[in-house]
């Protein structure tokens, strides 16, 4: 293994918030096209690594790199144009535009339909034409998630479920190498979980993508994950191999606890 | 008629300067009271350009000089504005940035005063004279204010929907955090929408010249508040609530200064239209009720 198929890697990371240490020496080393898993109960720290990697919070102390750049000192939309783009626990799409207005925002910066303000104010031709393929880049990506049916409606209309998918499609229009999904599965049912797990393997294999995803669903997580790191506490109990890592009696203990003995 | 015409030119300027202040609630969450105050900057400039110009016969040319020095130093003070006053107080509570810009207003008026005085100024631009529409005598200032205020809003409608700029400049007001995951830098994306509400505002300052020909330091400030009440009618944070109020308010001042024994409470009709309006629908006419998030 080369370092060059490393993706995400991150050294020593931690950080507090006043006395609290949130998160504590965690080291991650994520392949290539890897579906990385990062699991453990409420509060240990997931969604805190999460927002340290994509720039939110500035870690205390330790190292982050995306294909050894670092990435720690960059703002957030910067590492966005680094290549990572991610989804929100508490679904955050741009509620009151069209489904297929949120995935334009997302092509946003893309190199291919990049037309300056002023351009599109002077050379409407040139305009309309960059329009016009963002809108077909759009629906693309919307027919992977099965939702180009409902591009018109209102984000905010949407089910859940599609919400969410929604929002992945959304983060995949910024075009990432790394794609982070804040439990993705949450409030979906079975059907739409399973689906899910398709469309992630899919993504995976059409964009060359590396996922990294918190999620709670255990069958979520075992069917789809190469590799797991288990946190408790802000610190890691057990990384490794998926069903390693589920079996450990660790990891049992974390999640159901034990009962008290002597 | 001629009452409604002058009623929908005053409208429309009342509508552009809604916008700037609307815009930049929705984008910024911040109300930017030196708003007014760039009209007045963009009064002074057309001064300037007008008491300079030599040969009155070039009078539409001074006129264009005029606009586009105004349009220069209005987004020039604008972005400038924002980036030393507003900006470092980015993510603080929002009554120390509403204070900053109450105390940015009074800057303005000030070094309005120091550069040309507290006296008003009158401002000699081309007098447009008047026609007849539908039988009705119509000033041409209204017509041309009226048509050029319309162009405006449409064009900034069209931007807003249909070019990138516009589209981010709707996530960032929507939800700043996720539109910068999605690789929108925030700060450009403010720094344009304040040049483009005090682009607005210098287009204002122009046609207000037209109807009232004297530049003062305290020129932007009635005509401020009242756009400002427009925008909080017609919901802040609104565009096209911004366009309606402006017009609303524009159209029942001059209704109401037509009917003499109402004439005196002009102001008081106006601001106690805004009062019901809030009290009726708190969020103005298109406002958009906040969803409290999970």
């Amino acid at each position: 293994m080369t370092v060059s198929d490393v993706v995400l890697k991150t050294e020593h990371l931690g950080i507090s918030f006043g006395g609290l240490k949130a998160v504590e020496d965690v080291n991650l080393e994520v392949k290539k096209q890897q579906l990385y898993g990062l699991v453990g109960p409420n509060g240990a720290g997931k969604t805190t690594i999460f927002n340290m990697i994509t720039g939110v919070y500035t870690p205390t102390t330790g190292k982050i790199f995306l294909e050894g750049e670092p990435l720690v000192g960059h703002t957030q939309e910067q590492i966005n144009h680094m290549g990572v783009a991610r989804t929100f626990q508490n679904i955050r799409l741009f509620n009151n535009m069209s489904v297929i207005r949120n995935v334009l925002v997302g092509l946003h910066y893309d190199e291919r339909f990049k037309c300056s303000m002023i351009e599109s104010m002077l050379r409407l031709p040139r305009h309309a034409h960059s329009e016009a393929a963002m809108r077909e880049r759009a629906k693309e990506i919307l027919r992977i998630f099965d939702l180009e049916d409902e591009r018109n409606n209102l984000a905010c209309n949407l089910p859940y479920g599609k919400q969410r998918k929604l929002e992945i499609a959304r983060a995949l229009a910024t075009n990432p190498k790394l794609l982070l999904l804040d439990e993705p599965a949450a409030g979906m049912n079975p059907q739409e979980t399973a689906d899910l797990m398709t469309i992630v393997k899919r993504i995976r294999d059409e964009f060359g993508l590396t996922v990294l995803l918190i999620e709670h669903d255990m069958k979520f997580v075992s069917g789809l994950c190469d590799e797991l790191t288990v946190l408790n506490f802000g610190t890691v109990l057990v990384q490794g191999d998926t069903d390693k890592c589920l079996n450990d009696p660790e990891v049992i203990k974390a999640y159901i606890g034990t009962t008290q003995e002597g | 008629m001629s009452i409604l015409f002058d009623g929908l030119s005053l409208g429309a300027i009342y509508a552009l300067i809604a916008l700037g202040y609307t815009m930049v609630y929705g984008i910024a969450k911040m109300l930017n009271f030196a708003h007014g105050d760039i009209i007045m900057v963009g009064a002074y400039s057309v001064f300037v350009v007008m008491q300079r110009a030599k040969s009155p016969t070039d009078a539409f040319l001074n006129v264009a000089c005029g606009l586009l020095l105004s349009l220069f130093i209005c987004t020039l003070f604008g972005v400038v504005m924002e980036k030393l006053a507003y900006k470092p107080l980015r993510g603080v509570t929002p009554i120390a940035v509403l204070i900053t810009a109450i105390g940015v207003s009074y800057l303005l008026q000030s070094l309005a005063q120091i550069f040309f005085g507290a006296k008003p100024h009158s401002v000699s631009l081309p007098t447009l004279g008047t026609v007849t529409v539908a039988g009705a005598k119509v000033s041409l200032s209204s017509i041309v204010t009226l048509v050029v205020g319309a162009v405006i809003m449409a064009l900034l409608t069209w931007f807003v929907s249909k070019t990138t700029t516009g589209r981010a400049m709707q996530a960032v007001s929507e939800d700043r955090g996720a539109a910068q995951m999605m690789g929108i830098n925030v700060n450009k994306i403010i720094s344009v929408t304040f040049a483009i509400g005090s682009a607005l505002a210098a287009f204002a300052g122009l046609f207000y010249l037209l109807q009232i020909p004297t530049a003062e330091p305290t020129l932007g400030s009635m005509p401020g508040i009242k756009a400002f009440t427009a925008a909080v009618i017609g919901g802040i944070g609104s565009i096209p609530g911004a366009m309606i109020g402006g017009v609303l308010l524009g159209v029942i001042e001059k209704i109401c200064l037509s009917i003499p024994v109402i004439a005196p409470y002009t102001t008081a009709v106006e601001f106690s239209l805004l009062i019901i309006i809030l009290l009726v629908r708190p969020i103005g006419i298109l406002g958009k009720k906040r969803r409290e998030k999970v």
